[in-house]
């Protein structure tokens, strides 16, 4: 990945929702889910983007492939530039990027069959000729995610969370995308399901070479099968690695703190909470670096200045004021 | 699992007739109207808690685990209980008439569920939900049970209490809402504390502070806690004790230690193989699975519930059932290759 061009590529994307009172503080407020993302993906690459409810992951990940519009910023998509896009051209583009959603119960339509939910983009992109071609096509990706071709004659209800989100694999793939958004593809499974589903996206990202934003809060799941990570919070970026260097040396107090506070399966004392309070509301975010409120190691500066995403080593990023820089520690 | 009755296996509890566990539960038996029939979520389950302990019970969804914690508050409707004995502080919760039945929930049982959101009353103010459960259970007037339920909050570690006690659930976020469902559960002082997944839908540095609380809680207030979970990691940490539940069957249980460190079932074994970070995993490469998916809990297979899915299945296992073994005192298993008379490769560890 290193020299050539990323396959996404994001620079300043920002995005704002407006609010209307309730719990986010009054009238004409807006929750700022994006605050600036310089995000680069790679061809064939996986990069995780783990973060906590409101870090705006979601967001992001809807983004870049534009079922959000941003408000500032830019994406390219293969030197593209998809905010410049006339309606027509981005259509046509779209089967090359693709999202798995999180919930398998509400992404599926209940009362499509499963070889129609499969089948539809490839009839849309006009990607086969006739019935029994489809047919044939959608037999073929039952199986690629391992179910039996019989499936696409049934109804989503027929299936468990596992299978159905091996069917929105297979409509995910079926128009031979090169990058997807699996947007916390295992969090509604049970974890030997998960390990599954984790394995097939897996094989797929092999045998396809397919690229994936992998939006997920299990720093584990990450892990296993991410080259890259990026760690969200409160909208920004606050730290990016190859994910071995990440889980290896995480250098953003965040970061350490979302490791220290993942239990592992290994009995033993009891970890303390590694961070009191919650994050802030996305409408009111801090000043200066937004975590600096809940950040073990805060200095008065950190209110003030905003800092920016900077290369330390390498390829890992983090923005601290604290860390990596010369007269820290 | 259960013929052989509920206080053989733990030896220790049925011993010591003068120091009985706090909840005994023999062969349980729950059902749920089905499409043809009845299904049997809990089918045949003893275990038992002792005073002071943590003990969680693991497993998939529909395993029955969470129909346990609701059948031990006598709350599975439209479910029924179909069998069994549910000791608790002397007395068979299942003889008790629902009047009896009602002073118990809430009052010596307390329960904290996995949605607070859906669990707390969407238009009453928190504080007023804590004070609800003081004047049923302890009679309070208005005035006292307002200042003990601000007393609560701040017990459970609310910030600012006297002002959140005033808010509304949806002014509160996932976290808070969780301690405002632990101070209803400790209102009335309860006995057993049942949390039902009480992290799952929270953020994982929200999650290390409510267990944090939890182990406080217990600590403080001598509580016994039944630990619903389907996080292998929130169990090695937090729980004494632990029982491997599949498909409405207990079928591992020990204390945490031993089983993390020698897993006997090849349920177990394959479960905690299959965690990303656990056992068998190794960054960038495919997981060990369980091949196949969990029975319809319906109609499950014949023998032995997991043989279907089973490596180190023989062949015993699709035609009997697996009876429980105690491989060593306070530890049992569920399996042919534990059982000495199955004939099996022998009682060690299994291929």
């Amino acid at each position: 990945m290193t020299g050539a061009p990323p396959l996404v590529a994001t620079r300043g994307l920002r995005k704002a929702f407006a609010l209307r009172g309730g719990r986010w503080g009054g009238a004409g407020g807006a929750a700022q889910a994006v605050r600036g993302v310089d995000l680069d993906i790679g061809a064939a690459e996986c990069v995780g983007l783990v973060g906590e409810s409101g870090s705006g992951k979601s967001t992001l990940g809807r983004m870049l492939i534009r079922l959000i519009e941003p408000d500032a910023g830019s994406i390219h998509f293969d030197g593209v530039d998809l905010l410049a896009l006339a309606p027509r051209e981005l259509r046509r583009l779209r089967r090359q990027f693709q999202i798995v959603f999180q919930d398998p119960y509400g992404s599926l339509n209940p009362r499509m069959r499963v070889g129609s939910a499969i089948g539809e983009p490839l009839a849309i992109h006009k990607l086969v000729r006739g019935a029994a071609e489809r047919r044939e096509r959608v037999a073929r990706l039952l199986e690629q995610v391992g179910l039996d071709p019989a499936a696409a004659a049934r109804y989503p209800h027929e299936f468990s969370g596992g299978q159905r989100q091996r069917i929105g694999i297979a409509r995910a793939i079926a128009c031979s995308p090169r990058f997807i958004v699996a947007d916390e593809p295992v969090s509604a499974l049970d974890p030997p399901v998960q390990a599954q589903i984790i394995n097939l996206l897996f094989d797929l990202k092999e045998q396809l070479a397919l690229s994936y934003l992998f939006i997920a809060h299990d720093l584990r799941l990450v892990r296993q099968i991410c080259d890259r990570v990026a760690v969200m919070y409160l909208g920004r970026i606050v730290e990016e690695a190859p994910a071995a260097e990440l889980y290896r040396e995480p250098l953003h107090p965040y970061t350490r703190a979302l490791l220290a506070s993942t239990p592992t399966p290994r009995p033993g004392p009891p970890t303390p909470p590694a961070l009191a309070g919650e994050p802030a509301s996305p409408a009111s975010p801090p000043s200066g670096c937004a975590f600096h409120p809940r950040c073990p190691i805060a200095e008065p500066r950190c209110a003030r200045t905003t800092p920016p995403l900077l290369a330390i080593a390498g390829r890992h990023k983090v923005a601290c004021l604290l860390v990596g820089s010369p007269d820290s520690k | 699992m259960s013929r052989s009755g509920a206080g053989a296996p733990r030896g220790r509890a049925a011993a010591l007739p003068s120091m009985p566990a706090l909840l005994q539960i023999e062969n349980l038996q729950v059902h749920y109207p089905g499409v043809a029939g009845p299904v049997r979520a809990v089918d045949g389950l003893s275990f038992g808690l002792e005073r002071g302990e943590t003990y969680a019970l693991v497993g998939e969804s529909g395993c029955g685990k969470s129909a346990t914690a609701l059948a031990i508050l006598r709350l599975v409707e439209p479910g029924w209980i179909a069998g069994g004995r549910l000791w608790f502080e002397g007395r068979d919760l299942l003889e008790l008439r629902e009047r009896e039945m009602r002073a118990i929930r809430g009052g010596r049982i307390g329960i904290v569920f996995q949605e607070p959101a859906a669990a707390l009353n969407p238009v009453m103010r928190a504080g007023s939900q804590v004070a609800e459960a003081l004047r049923i259970h302890k009679r309070l007037s208005r005035k006292a049970a307002r200042a003990e339920a601000v007393r609560l909050l701040g017990v459970v570690a609310l910030p600012d209490p006297e002002r959140q006690a005033r808010a509304y659930p949806h002014e509160l976020s996932g976290g808070m809402m969780q301690r405002v469902m632990l101070a209803i559960a400790l209102s009335c002082g309860p006995a057993l504390l049942i949390a039902d997944e009480p992290t799952t839908a929270l953020d994982v540095t929200i999650q290390a502070q409510i267990l944090a609380l939890l182990r406080r809680l217990r600590a403080e207030l001598q509580l016994t806690v039944l630990l619903i979970t389907h996080d292998l990691g929130v169990v090695a940490e937090n729980a004494d004790r632990v029982g491997v539940m599949y498909a409405g069957r207990l079928v591992e249980e020990a204390s945490v230690a031993r089983l993390f460190a020698e897993p006997h079932h090849p349920y177990t074994r394959a479960l905690l193989r299959s965690l990303p970070g656990g056992s068998g995993a190794t960054a960038g490469r495919r997981l060990p699975t369980i091949p196949g998916s969990v029975p319809d809990p319906a109609s499950p297979p014949p023998g032995c519930r997991f043989h279907p899915r089973c490596p180190a299945v023989f062949d015993p296992c699709a035609r009997r059932e697996p009876a429980e073994i105690e491989v060593e005192p306070g530890r049992r298993v569920a399996c042919f290759l534990h059982d000495p008379r199955a004939g099996a490769a022998g009682p060690g560890t299994g291929p």
